[in-house]
Parts: C-alpha cells; sequence; structure tokens
C-alpha cells in the first residue's frame, strides 16, 4: 500500500461557487436535451402505432357485431363473419402452446442446467439464437415439405400449429434460459447446500424462481405467432371456410376430443388477406374489423399474462 | 459404478496405513488437539481449474465447539469451508486432493466416490448473503426437511417450530409463518437460513461470513445463536471480523495465500500468536 | 514489529510508550533525589520530591486515560493488546515507586544526615544505588525490549534483599548500643524498607515487561533472599 502523501500538493483549490453553477449548468442542459429527443422519439412511434389503430377503429369498430363473429365467410360482406377464423386460430394457438411451451422450457432448462460445456452444446445454443432470425415463409417451407408432404399430416390444424410452435420456439428457449440464469446464485447455492439434488433444485427453487420470465417469453412468442400469415399461407389453409372443426369436448366418454387436430382450417390473418385482396369497399371493412379482433386478441393475451405474473410475483413476496 | 468402488477401496487402504503409520498417531499430527474430532482435514489441496487455491492443509475441526478461519480476502478460506460441504462440485474444473475425513464415520467426503448431496446433508451451510427461497417462512424452513424425504405434514410441522425455536426466531415469526420470507429483517432472514440449515440435522455446521451484511444488533443476535447452538454442533465459521472470531471460537486457524499459517486455540491466537505473519494479520500491519 | 496499516494506531502506542519513559525517568531521578537528601539532609530537595510525585501521579492518570482510549478506539490484538495492558501495570508500578521515594523523602527531616553514622550512610548508599540501577535498568530494557534483559533483572533483585537484610541487622545493632538512636534509626529501617520495596516494584516491571514482549509469563517462585523476617525471631 503507498503511503497516503498530500506533501506534494501546492496548494488546495476547491471549487468556487460560479464553476460549481458552471458545472450543474451544463449537466443539466444536457440532461434536458436528451429528455427532449426521448419524448421526440416516444411521440413519433406512439403516434404512429395510434394512428394504426384508430385508423382500423374508424373503418372497422362499426362492423363488429354479434353477427360478425358468428357467420362464416360468404361472397356478400355484408354477410361475411369470422367465425372460422377467430375458432380456427384459437385452436392453432392452443396447438402451438401445447407444444412449443413444454418443449421450449425443457430444452432451455437443459442447456442450461444439464448439457455439458463443449462443442456440440456450443452448436446447439448457436443454432438456437439463429433460428430466431430466420424469416417465417422458410418454416412455412420446411413444414410443406416435412409435414404436409412427407409425413402426410395434411393442411391441418396440427400442422400449422407444429410450424408455429417452430417458429416461436427459439424466442421461449431462450426467455427460458435468461430467466433461469437470472436467478441468484445465492438461492440456488442455498438449495443445493441443503442437501437437495438437481431435479428438486430445479423443480422447486428454479423454476418457481423463473416463472415470470418465462411466462413473458411464452406470450411474446404466442403474440408472434398469432399474427403470422407466410407459413400457414405456405402450407396451404384454406381461404374459405363455411364449417368448424369439430369440438375438442364431447359430451360422451373420454370426453375430449382431438379430431380436431386434423381438421382444414382457416385463421384470421388469412382471412384479413383474402378480405384485403378483393377490390369491394365492403370487405376491406370486414379485413379492418378482423383486424381488430386479431389487436383485441392479443391484448388479452398479454393482459392475461400480466396479470399471471403479478399473481405470481406477489404469491412470492407477501 | 467400478470408479467409485475403486476411490473407496484405495480411500480403506490409505485409512489402514495411516493407522498402522505410528508417524502420523494423532499426537504427532500437525495442529494435534485434545478435544474430540468432528471432522479432521488432511492434507487438503484444492484446485480451481489450474489455480491451487489450497495447499496442503491440515485442520482438525473439534465436535461441539467453535473453529474459525480468518485471513485476508483471498486466502483460502472461504474456499476450505466450502470443500466441507462440496460446494466447488457444483462447477466444473475444480479439484480435490487430501482428505477432509468425518468422524465417527470416518468418511472421506472430499472423495469422489461419495455423492455430495450425501455431503451437503451432514454438512449444512449459512451463506454470507441471507438467502431464504422466495417462498414462506414456513415453507423455507420446512423445504430443509423435504429434501430429507420426510412427507408427513404433522411432522414437518413440529420440526418446524423446533428448528425455529432453536434459531430464536419462533416468537418473532409464530404469527406470520404463511408470510413471505423476504417480509423478514436480514437479521431474522438470516436466522431463518440458520433455522433451515438446522432442520435436516445436520453434524457440521458452515457459516460463511453469516453477519458481514447485518448491523450489529442483528450480528449479536446470531452470535448469541452461535454460542447456544454450538453445545449441539461442530460449527466451522469464515468471518472477517478479528473480534467475532475473539468471541466466539475455540480454535482458530489463520490462512495466508492458501495456506494454513497458524491454529491455535483461541487464547493462543489472539493474544500471544506464535507466526509473526499472524501477529501482524490481527494487529492490522503491513505483513 | 513492523508498522500498523493505520498511522495513527502507531502514532496512539508510540504516546503511550513515551509516557511510560517519561515516567520511568522521573521515578528513577525520584529514587535518586530521595537516596541524596537522605544522605545528606538537603530538606529542599526533599522538598522538590513531594511535588515531582503529583507530576508522576497526573502522568499515570494520563496514560491511564490514554490507554483506556486506545482499547475503546482499536479494540487491539495479541501484541498490541499486551503493550497497552502491560503498560498499565507498569504505570501503576511507577506510581508506586514515586509514593515510596516521597515516603522517604518525608523523613529526612527526622531521620537525614548528621544523625546517620558514617558506616551506616555508606551501606544505605550502597542499597540506594543498587536500588537505583535497577530501576534505570527496567526502563531502559523495556525501551529496548530487551525480553532477556528484563529476566535477568528481576534475579538481581536478589541483591537488593540481601543488602536490606545486612542494613536492617546493622540499623538493629545500633538501636540495640543506643535508645536514643532509635527515632532515627526507626525511620531509616522505614526508608530501607522503602527502597526494597521499590526493588520489588521494578521486579513487577520486569515481569510484566517479559510478559508484553514475548507473550509469556514468567515463573512464579523466584529466589527470595529477605531474612529480616528470620533475623527478627
Amino acid at each position: 500500500m503507498a503511503a497516503v502523501d498530500f506533501e506534494h500538493r501546492v496548494a488546495f483549490n476547491p471549487m468556487s461557487e460560479a464553476e460549481a453553477s458552471r458545472v450543474i449548468g451544463v449537466a443539466k442542459r444536457r440532461d434536458f436535451l436528451f429528455a427532449i429527443l426521448g419524448v421526440f422519439v416516444l411521440v413519433l412511434s406512439m403516434g404512429m402505432l395510434t394512428a394504426l389503430i384508430v385508423d382500423l377503429l374508424v373503418d372497422g369498430l362499426a362492423r363488429i357485431d354479434y353477427d360478425f363473429l358468428t357467420s362464416f365467410p360468404s361472397r356478400r360482406p355484408a354477410q361475411a363473419g369470422i367465425l372460422s377464423a377467430w375458432v380456427g386460430t384459437s385452436l392453432v394457438m392452443l396447438t402451438t402452446a401445447l407444444i412449443a411451451i413444454p418443449l421450449g422450457i425443457m430444452a432451455g432448462i437443459y442447456l442450461e442446467e444439464y448439457a455439458p460445456r463443449n462443442w456440440v452444446t456450443d452448436i446447439i445454443e448457436i443454432n438456437v439464437s439463429n433460428l430466431a432470425g430466420v424469416p417465417s415463409i422458410i418454416y412455412g417451407l420446411l413444414a410443406l415439405g416435412l409435414f404436409v408432404y412427407t409425413l402426410g399430416l395434411g393442411r391441418t390444424v396440427l400442422t400449422a400449429g407444429l410450424v408455429l410452435a417452430l417458429l416461436i420456439l427459439p424466442v421461449v428457449i431462450v426467455a427460458t434460459r435468461e430467466a433461469v440464469r437470472s436467478i441468484p446464485l445465492i438461492i440456488r447455492e442455498g438449495a443445493y447446500g441443503m442437501g437437495a439434488d438437481k431435479w428438486q433444485v430445479i423443480w422447486h427453487y428454479i423454476l418457481p424462481a423463473a416463472r415470470p420470465g418465462i411466462l413473458t417469453g411464452a406470450i411474446v412468442g404466442l403474440s408472434r405467432a398469432i399474427g403470422e400469415t407466410a407459413p400457414v399461407l405456405t402450407i396451404g389453409a384454406l381461404t374459405f371456410i363455411a364449417f368448424l372443426p369439430p369440438s375438442p369436448v364431447q359430451p360422451e366418454f373420454p370426453f375430449l376430443n382431438f379430431d380436431w387436430l386434423t381438421s382444414p382450417f382457416t385463421v384470421m390473418p388469412i382471412q384479413m388477406f383474402n378480405w384485403i385482396s378483393r377490390p369491394q369497399e365492403a370487405f376491406h371493412i370486414n379485413a379492418a374489423a378482423t383486424g381488430l379482433v386479431l389487436i383485441a386478441m392479443t391484448l388479452t393475451m398479454n393482459a392475461v399474462a400480466i396479470w399471471i405474473r403479478y399473481r405470481l410475483r406477489s404469491q412470492a413476496r407477501s | 459404478m467400478p470408479e467409485a468402488i475403486m476411490n473407496q477401496e484405495t480411500y480403506r487402504q490409505s485409512e489402514f496405513a495411516r493407522a498402522s503409520d505410528p508417524s502420523v498417531a494423532a499426537g504427532s499430527r500437525p495442529n494435534a488437539i485434545s478435544d474430540t474430532l468432528k471432522a479432521d482435514v488432511r492434507g487438503l489441496s484444492f484446485w480451481y481449474d489450474q489455480f491451487q487455491a489450497l495447499k496442503n492443509i491440515d485442520l482438525p475441526i473439534a465436535e461441539k465447539k467453535v473453529t474459525a478461519l480468518i485471513g485476508a480476502s483471498g486466502c483460502g478460506k472461504s474456499t476450505l469451508l466450502r470443500c466441507f460441504n462440496r460446494m466447488h462440485d457444483l462447477y466444473p474444473g475444480n479439484r480435490y486432493d487430501g482428505e477432509i475425513v468425518l468422524l465417527p464415520e470416518n468418511q472421506n467426503i472430499v472423495d469422489k466416490g461419495i455423492d455430495p448431496i450425501r455431503v451437503r446433508l451432514k454438512a449444512g451451510m449459512v451463506f454470507q448473503k441471507p438467502n431464504p427461497f422466495p417462498k414462506s417462512i414456513f415453507e423455507n424452513v420446512a423445504s430443509g426437511l423435504r429434501v430429507r424425504g420426510i412427507r408427513d405434514r404433522a411432522v414437518i410441522a413440529g420440526r418446524v417450530e423446533e428448528v425455529l425455536r432453536e434459531a430464536a426466531l419462533w416468537d418473532e415469526v409464530k404469527d406470520r409463518l404463511d408470510q413471505s420470507a423476504y417480509a423478514l429483517s436480514g437479521g431474522q432472514q438470516q436466522r431463518l437460513c440458520i433455522a433451515r440449515t438446522l432442520a435436516p440435522e445436520p453434524e457440521l455446521i458452515l457459516l460463511d461470513e453469516p453477519t458481514s451484511a447485518l448491523d450489529p444488533i442483528a450480528t449479536a443476535k446470531i452470535e448469541e445463536l452461535i454460542e447456544k447452538l454450538r453445545d449441539h454442533y461442530a460449527i466451522v465459521i469464515v468471518t472477517h471480523s478479528m473480534q467475532q472470531a475473539a468471541r466466539i471460537s475455540a480454535y482458530c486457524a489463520f490462512m495466508h495465500l492458501g495456506q494454513l499459517v497458524e491454529f491455535g486455540t483461541n487464547e493462543t491466537i489472539f493474544t500471544s500468536p506464535k507466526e509473526k505473519r499472524t501477529q501482524d494479520y490481527i494487529t492490522g500491519r503491513f505483513g | 514489529m513492523s508498522e500498523h496499516i493505520v498511522t495513527s494506531f502507531d502514532q496512539d502506542l508510540e504516546r503511550i510508550d513515551k509516557l511510560i519513559r517519561d515516567m520511568g525517568e522521573l521515578g528513577a531521578e525520584m529514587v535518586a533525589d530521595a537516596t541524596r537528601a537522605l544522605l545528606s539532609s538537603d530538606e529542599p530537595l526533599a522538598q522538590r520530591i513531594v511535588s515531582e510525585d503529583v507530576i508522576m501521579d497526573a502522568r499515570q492518570r494520563e496514560l491511564d486515560d490514554a490507554a483506556i482510549a486506545l482499547i475503546a478506539k482499536r479494540q487491539p490484538m495479541a501484541q498490541d493488546l499486551r503493550t497497552v495492558i502491560g503498560a498499565i501495570r507498569i504505570a501503576a508500578d511507577l506510581e508506586r515507586i514515586g509514593d515510596l521515594a516521597k515516603n522517604v523523602a518525608k523523613r529526612v527531616p527526622s531521620a537525614g544526615g548528621s544523625t546517620i553514622p558514617k558506616p551506616l550512610s555508606g551501606s544505605l548508599q550502597t542499597m540506594s544505588e543498587l536500588v537505583l540501577a535497577q530501576v534505570r535498568r527496567a526502563i531502559a530494557m523495556y525501551a529496548s525490549r530487551d525480553a532477556e534483559g528484563l529476566v535477568s533483572l528481576r534475579e538481581d533483585d536478589e541483591r537488593i534483599d540481601i543488602q536490606y537484610t545486612s542494613l536492617f541487622r546493622e540499623l538493629l545493632t545500633y538501636m540495640m548500643e543506643d535508645p536514643r538512636n532509635i527515632t532515627s534509626c526507626t525511620h531509616l529501617i522505614f526508608c530501607a524498607k522503602n527502597l526494597e520495596r521499590i526493588g520489588d516494584h521494578v521486579t513487577n516491571i520486569a515481569e510484566n515487561g517479559y510478559y508484553t514482549l514475548t507473550g509469556q509469563q514468567l515463573p512464579a517462585t523466584r529466589p527470595k533472599a529477605d531474612e529480616t523476617a528470620a533475623a527478627q525471631g
């Protein structure tokens, strides 16, 4: 340790009032300018988003009514509805969630907790990150080749669910890994130090603590999937469907029915795409109304996620 | 698992050799003490990958006594403490050499053939920063029992109350057992962590700077607790506070650069240490 | 011993050390003055010793305060702890040495000077020189951290005890010869006893100093040669 030495100092020169004011003034000006810039950017981006939604509202809100939600598509715009589209979207989302979330969590935990640190793991990790950046139409081509032709699954709800699950799998995996990694080391060491085995540590301590993060990742992924058109178009979802897939619940044993998985379907983005490409103005209004319903579904999903996350947090705290 | 069996075998042979070799009889061992031993560190070295963090440590741990490990940051005291419950096994590239023999089982707990979980069930650890789990107070303590496979709710409830009383926390929390552990103060959280460590009935309690994040009052409560616990457990504590080591330990080991410089009774180390390096450290001089 | 990381810790210890050295020098001076005043019946000198004792007492209080403040502030350990506790005890011994020298000085009017027979004054001179040498050596060895020297110092106290025994017998003889000597000789016995007890305090200083420096206690027993008790019987 060097000796404390003030001897070399010629004179002490504390800051004067004027100098202090100048320094503080510069700092405040800088803060102010940056705040202005931030507000400008915010207003610009929020403004565009708001304009978009307002445009949709103006065009489509009046069109949304009970009939619109409960009617099948029709050649007459006034009678056309989105029943098959929103049911299709819901079923595809359900399939996607059931496939992508468990797989993604398991893969994330494997990579974070179990995978040995070697080149194979490194390659897997790089690929997972890269997959998140692959254009969605490529997934569509893959699904068309693999699921529709090779495996013969057809242009069904299952195929669409699978391809969208593949699409959002990297998002769920990365979110899971981030959530697991963000758990403080002392919690982990505390659990191991007690004599817990790996499974107990993951199941009782890591997963509960990582739940909010994983959930966020899953919802972000599903929000992306719900609006995807390209892969669903590529596998050849029908644009005009005047019937519903079989109901997942049935009155007789075993009460659950999975026939809907193999049913043809359409989804809302395709319905929109279909209507928007027609010449009649009335169909354009239908498309705007469909867009509003789609946005409402996404927002609802997000709201539910926020609510669940809040519940989980307050459970842990109080 | 042939590797494990072989390790066990070689271990037994070395035990046999030790017992039959008069030069390593109890009395002539380095740092021999007259108390009953709970554990005995024999020629322990430890590597983080290429870096040797512990060099040939010999250290007896007395039963029902507090043994303090002191030394400057980076001297290896925490590393040594973490060997006692195989915490280093959580990270790849770490390597032990030598033995930590747990008595009376006569089991080398750093042997590869011994599952670290088995070791951790016997040697519970309390960390520097209170680390309750994000669960209720009750569940925090119960988790220490669940790892032992105890499922009976009545047994768990009884045992939770028992250890909370032992950790001098029961009166403060008995009316809010289902509240989150995070609602407790830092000192209470640390006592909760001690209770959690006591729950599975360990043989050895390891304390890694347990009061360094606490105020003096909370520190005094923890020290009071340690003084109660030492009648029932062998305790090893790492501390940066010399005064704390002087207050609560029966034996004290001074470490420097991965070596054990001096081991002795509390009285010797804090009033008239033999080694100049110990003297310089505990009196706050340039080493 | 190397320096503390905190410089002011060294300064605090140095202050205590300096107080001990000052008290030691003052004590030695008081002992020297007291015997000189006694042998030459120098009453003004004797008077000065009484005022020096006031200084000695003040120094001891100052040292106690400094030592307690240091313990409170620094929580000394090991060597430092022994130094501070040792200083408190040594200061107490030095203060007692001052008191005993003052007691000798107070007896100067009743026992001093011409009333002392020549051979007796020689014995008294020898004893006071022995005691003075012990006091000076103790302070010097403590200042120079000479632990081995302190051991021999303790053993040398025996010579003072022997000298005291012979002086005691001598004084008894004078009193038996002529009862008119009894008053002055009794005072002289007290003076000799005071000097002998100063020697004992030096022994205490040696023991405390040895513990301070080494951390080891000297064995409690030491050859004792005060045979006045036997001579009386």
